[in-house]
């Protein structure tokens, strides 16, 4: 086996198609991502932009086509360390109690590193100050809003100091200081010259630093290229996506601040100011 | 009463039993961690079931061999069978969410049906399966020791050298996968780590309370504690703790040593569960806001109406407090 080539694509697809239950989500993608680039991955709820990032680190399996990262066929010759990968998710628990640092810290973990370093408490923590977090390092993530368990999941993809980072849906349902955090993390990273391959719903405060959009529609690509606009309606500033995420407070004790519970059209005139009492 | 304590830790067979507990309390509450954590916590009860079988194998093998006692490779069966269990249950678990459920449920039934079959055919009866069923420390030997001894290192070797990819791997396998951890292999390592867990602690608590030995104290201690260490420390804590102090009591009293740890680990749960709740109530603001920073995106006047939209709230949020 040749030695990876330097100039080769971070990311090298090539006819990817996955199966899941039955249909195919993919249906033959062919993707590039090449250093200092910064690529958002759009399409509609269904079109399978979350499969493709999964099958291209690893995660899903493919039923054709081929996968490199860093010039290495996907396996465990991969330089694993150097990928940052951010998964879709809600919350950043897990079964059990476990404080922001911990969760943050699994991220200096590799195939040839089964054991935290011994700095990982203040590797863990500068990460942490990467996303804003620098001041929750030992709050449990069952006390963190569901944006700062999203930025704990960042940070602990950031912690490896990867040349590529992978991100599911980072703002999807996010409150608006963690969206804001979010950007200007990135803003920074890119500059820095971080790789980034991100699945968006919309481009939102991202927009200025996505130089490439690739538009997926029923698991093929249907555009590559320079960021498209958005379908009319969904073009203007003010045009608000509310997404169905289940409340981090089931049982709604705690006080939600927020659009989707301070204003209830139908519910005009029994909603009082909050007094908090 | 001091001269019964001396009586008491002198006396050889307790020595046995107590090292065997306090290195049971040790490490269970470690793997039960884990299982938690993956909401597992029922494999340990699987395994346990699974390990039925092995003893009454081991009980045939011997009985077939001539061996006296005829059950001398009961704990060799059980370990076998516990760690081919364990890792038939994982790979069940990870073929498919869905079915394995299912699947988890048949190997119970067979792991229980067989091992009570089993030892017919060895020539003992179900009785015979009562002290692996509900545990039997005073009976512990010097042999059954040193196994203790060995089952424990490793076990406390995997579960606290291993703790940090293992805490990922449970945590966020498809983050794991993605980081190139040896996810299968750190899962297998749990399974593994888990069966002998049951066979040590099957001595002490019995197949049918093995579980509640892992998973108990790491209740306990979730009440306590917000870092993942922290709950495995103070698991293990509670874990010694109840196994030396239900041992002791049964000392002089004539009851189930593995019963009454598991009672008083149950009793520790209800009693800290119900000062949590009483500490909780007290509190002025027990909800606490987790977005302290958001300023609201909407003005309401006074009648409730929407007003227009403000950015001039500071850090508590609310603009329109009475």
């Amino acid at each position: 086996m040749s030695a990876p080539d330097p100039a080769a694509p971070l990311i090298s697809a090539r006819g990817v198609r996955v199966r899941l239950g039955g249909s195919e989500i993919l249906r033959g993608i062919d993707l590039d991502v090449r250093g200092g680039e910064m690529v958002a991955l759009l399409g509609a709820n269904g079109s399978g932009k979350s499969t493709l990032v999964r099958s291209l680190v690893g995660v899903t399996p493919l039923a054709a086509g081929s996968v490199e990262l860093f010039g290495t066929p996907l396996g465990p010759r991969v330089p694993w360390t150097r990928l940052g990968y951010v998964p879709q998710r809600v919350s950043a628990q897990s079964g059990m109690p476990s404080t922001a640092a911990e969760v943050v810290a699994s991220g200096l973990l590799s195939r040839s590193r089964l054991r935290l370093p011994r700095d990982w408490r203040d590797r863990a923590a500068a990460a942490l100050d990467l996303v804003g977090l620098a001041d929750r390092a030992e709050s449990a993530t069952s006390e963190l809003s569901g944006g700062q368990q999203q930025r704990v999941l960042i940070a602990r993809a950031l912690v490896r100091e990867p040349d590529l980072l992978v991100l599911d849906e980072p703002v999807a349902g996010v409150d608006a200081p963690s969206q804001q955090a979010f950007a200007t993390t990135m803003t920074r990273l890119v500059g820095d010259g971080l790789t980034v391959l991100v699945v968006l719903h919309e481009l939102g405060a991202l927009a200025p630093l996505v130089g490439r959009a690739v538009v997926l529609r029923h698991g093929r690509v249907v555009h590559d290229g320079a960021p498209p606009r958005p379908a009319v309606g969904h073009a203007s500033a003010a045009h608000q996506h509310l997404h169905p995420h289940a409340p981090a407070d089931p049982a709604g004790t705690a006080p939600h601040l927020g659009l989707e519970d301070s204003w209830q059209p139908d519910r005009e005139t029994t909603h009082g100011p909050r007094t908090d009492s | 009463m001091i001269s019964e304590l001396t009586a008491m830790l002198t006396d050889p067979l307790m020595q046995r039993a107590l090292l065997a507990a306090i290195l049971v309390g040790v490490s269970a509450p470690v793997v039960g961690t884990y299982l938690v954590q993956r909401r597992l916590a029922l494999l340990g009860d699987g395994i346990g079931h699974v390990a039925l079988t092995g003893v009454a194998l081991g009980w045939l093998v011997g009985a077939a061999m001539g061996l006296v006692p005829a059950d001398v490779l009961a704990i060799p069966g059980a370990v076998v069978a516990a760690v081919i269990g364990a890792v038939a249950i994982e790979i069940v678990r990870e073929r498919g969410r869905t079915s394995g459920d299912l699947a988890l449920a048949l190997l119970f039934y067979g792991g229980i049906a067989g091992g009570v079959l089993l030892i017919g055919i060895a020539g003992g009866s179900s009785g015979s399966l009562m002290q692996y069923l509900f545990g039997s420390i005073s009976t512990v030997t010097t042999a059954d020791l040193v196994l203790t001894v060995v089952l424990s290192a490793v076990i406390l070797l995997v579960g606290l050298g291993l703790r940090a990819a293992l805490f990922s791997v449970s945590q966020d396998e498809e983050f794991a996968r993605a980081s190139g951890l040896p996810v299968r292999a750190l899962n297998i390592a749990v399974a593994v780590v888990a069966a002998l867990t049951v066979t040590v602690a099957m001595r002490v608590v019995g197949l049918l309370l093995v579980s509640a030995l892992m998973i108990v104290p790491v209740a306990v201690a979730q009440l306590l504690t917000r870092s993942f260490r922290r709950t495995m420390l103070v698991a293990s804590v509670v874990g010694v703790v109840v196994c030396v102090a239900g041992l002791t009591i049964t000392y002089w009293y004539y009851l189930s040593p593995g019963a009454m740890i598991v009672v008083l680990a149950l009793g520790v749960y209800l009693v800290i569960s119900l000062g949590r709740a009483v500490v909780v109530r007290r509190r002025p603001h027990p909800a606490h806001d987790p977005h302290p920073d958001i300023p609201d995106d909407l003005e309401l006047d006074a009648t409730g109406r929407p007003g227009k939209a403000t950015t001039t709230t500071g850090p508590g949020g609310d603009t329109c407090n009475a």
